[in-house]
């Protein structure tokens, strides 16, 4: 019972781990952007989704829609107002851009999270789920909407691995993340590239943050805890590794939810960050990662 | 060193740290209480100005530092009941040792890793702090029984004269040989040694002596609260606030981290009555200073001045 209980929670969160940070290793693989305000965008999409459904009365599809294309705003923004402009700063060394980009994702993160508590007050909420009802698997109740989550995410997961391997925009891509170089000369033009990737990022970063807003529910404080998550998973995996952080994020998932079964919800973090750290001393490139 | 005396430096900030000295006599005590936290704050973003800017390693668990010697101090005088001052000479020992343990495998590694290892310190810190309840005072805090002096006017002093010393020493560190061997290994690691000098060894002194100004500040900030909580001094928000007031003072500059410290405190207070968009606002400025004077402000200030 309490076995089937933790298969089948730790499951649905790792799922919804494991999207959240694929966008965040995808735009790290190509353009070599840690992106710092990946928390403060799925709250965003999270928020826009709740608002949607609450204040102009649409339903729940309607909704999650909405909070997906507010994240793709948000990404593109991201990229245009903060990301761009630091990488082709003239008066940035090459060798300190890295930690501009941080400071600069960073602060905007800070942003986006003030302008939503701001208008939208801290207080958390639960998105609308889009199919009601609860089910019993194995003696477990479980909401149908965790199940609908937990589907959502392996099947949005396959298809950008189909996108990345099977067509020519994602090959572009997978080469880019190889050799940005050998790409422009092969005649792609870079900046389009580096627009498909945060473009696919929004849509990923906003579906992740609409279904754990639903999953769990979100507040403008989810913001620093959701950016550390995805990056941990995403340094466990291997920076830049999308199968690492997918592996990264069921190893993360299911530790949280043993210890949280197990042990004490209290403590439902420490294990992951013990192993987070032991990795890095082993391990520092994470579990499939390139040096 | 006999023409630092005389220079353009030497003179504005001994003019500023005099003006500084004599403001418990004209301003209210509730700006005395701004600029003391202020101060501290001062330090904790040179410290971490000594490793980037200077080694060249981006540590984002500055907190973690500061938090060690923090709750050290707190819990030995809450445990112990031992003085003050013993207090944070045991905290700033902490912190001293908490930074070796932590740099000696976290400078095997480079570049983005090795600020991912500290960013987990942080949080295990945190954590840490919540499971060992009893000890620490968990999410509530932790109250301390001394505190080195109640008088205001005192307590300003002492920031503005630990501030001061740290300054100087800080400073002095950055622009002697070993400064210029760090900014060396930190702009090419490759090169440095290949001159000879030893990196690990001077990143590693780097890190003790930025964990020694952090732990040991972060004891007199607590026994200046009389708390000790991990929202002042461990939680990451913190530690992106001595981040972003090094990176606006100016990296690489030591004594532009203390400004900008300063006036992220100051302009918070500032914008009080905006109410919640304080923080947005501030964050909007800083964002600002980085996309269009990355030099930050004292950076912004002596590149013109090298230009005339």
């Amino acid at each position: 019972m309490l076995a089937f209980q933790i298969l089948i929670d730790g499951f649905a969160i790792s799922a919804l781990y494991a999207l959240g940070a694929m966008g965040f290793t995808l735009i790290f693989g190509v353009s070599g952007v840690l992106n710092l305000s990946h928390g403060a965008i799925m709250v965003a999409a999270a928020v826009a989704a709740w608002a949607a459904a609450s204040v102009l009365n649409t339903d729940s599809y309607t909704g999650a829609l909405i909070g997906i294309f507010v994240a793709l705003i948000m990404s593109f923004a991201t990229y245009f107002v903060v990301v761009q402009p630091i990488q082709k700063s003239r008066r940035i060394p090459n060798e300190e851009k890295e930690i501009f980009v941080l400071t600069g994702t960073l602060l905007w993160g800070i942003m986006i999270q003030e302008l939503i508590a701001y208008f939208f007050t801290n207080n958390a909420k639960t998105v609308l789920p889009i199919i009601e009802g609860v089910v019993n698997i194995m003696g477990v109740r479980t909401p149908q909407n965790e199940i609908f989550t937990a589907v959502v995410c392996c099947v949005v997961i396959g298809l950008l691995w189909l996108l990345v391997n099977r067509t020519r925009t994602g090959k572009v891509v997978l080469a880019a993340s190889m050799n940005p170089r050998g790409v422009t000369l092969l005649g792609h033009e870079l900046n389009n590239v580096y627009i498909v990737v945060w473009a696919i990022y929004g849509v990923l970063a906003g579906l992740a943050g609409v279904l754990l807003g639903m999953f769990l529910g979100v507040s403008s404080y989810s913001v620093g805890p959701l950016t550390a998550s995805a990056f941990s998973i995403v340094v466990l995996g291997g920076l830049g590794s999308v199968s690492g952080s997918l592996i990264a994020a069921i190893v993360v998932g299911y530790l949280e939810t043993l210890t949280a079964y197990l042990i004490n919800p209290a403590y439902r973090t420490i294990p992951a960050l013990l192993l987070l750290v032991v990795v890095m001393y082993i391990r520092p490139q994470g579990l499939l990662g390139r040096r | 060193m006999g023409s630092f005396f005389t220079s353009r430096l030497f003179v504005i900030s001994l003019i500023v740290v005099v003006v500084a000295a004599t403001l418990p006599w004209y301003v209210s005590g509730y700006v005395l209480g701004l600029l003391t936290v202020a101060y501290y704050f001062g330090v904790f973003a040179m410290s971490w100005d000594l490793l980037f800017g200077f080694a060249g390693e981006v540590n984002f668990g500055p907190t973690f530092l500061i938090g060690v010697g923090a709750y050290t101090a707190g819990i030995v005088n809450a445990q112990f009941g031992l003085s003050p001052y013993i207090c944070i000479v045991l905290g700033a020992a902490a912190a001293v040792i908490a930074g070796f343990v932590l740099a000696l495998p976290a400078l095997r590694v480079r570049g983005p890793y090795f600020g991912l290892t500290t960013l987990v310190a942080v949080l295990i810190l945190q954590s840490f702090i919540v499971v060992f309840a009893d000890l620490t005072g968990g999410e509530i805090g932790l109250t301390i029984p001394d505190v080195i002096t109640i008088d205001s006017h005192a307590n300003y002093w002492i920031a503005l004269g630990f501030m001061t010393i740290s300054a100087a020493i800080l400073y002095g560190l950055a622009q002697s040989p070993v400064g210029l061997v760090l900014q060396a290994s930190g702009q090419d690691a490759v090169q440095a040694g290949a001159l000879g000098f030893n990196i690990v060894k001077h990143k590693l002194a780097a890190f003790v002596v930025s964990a020694f100004f952090s732990g040991l500040s972060g004891a007199l900030l607590v026994f200046y609260f009389g708390t000790a909580s991990v929202g002042t001094v461990v939680d990451i928000a913190v530690g992106v606030n001595v981040i972003v007031a090094a990176v606006l003072g100016g990296r690489r500059t030591v004594l532009g981290a203390a400004l900008g410290a300063i006036f992220l405190i100051v302009a918070g207070e500032f914008l009080r009555p905006t109410g919640e968009l304080a923080t947005f606002i501030v964050s909007a400025v800083a964002l600002l200073v980085v996309l269009f004077f990355p030099g930050g402000f004292l950076g912004a200030a002596l590149s013109r001045e090298a230009r005339q």
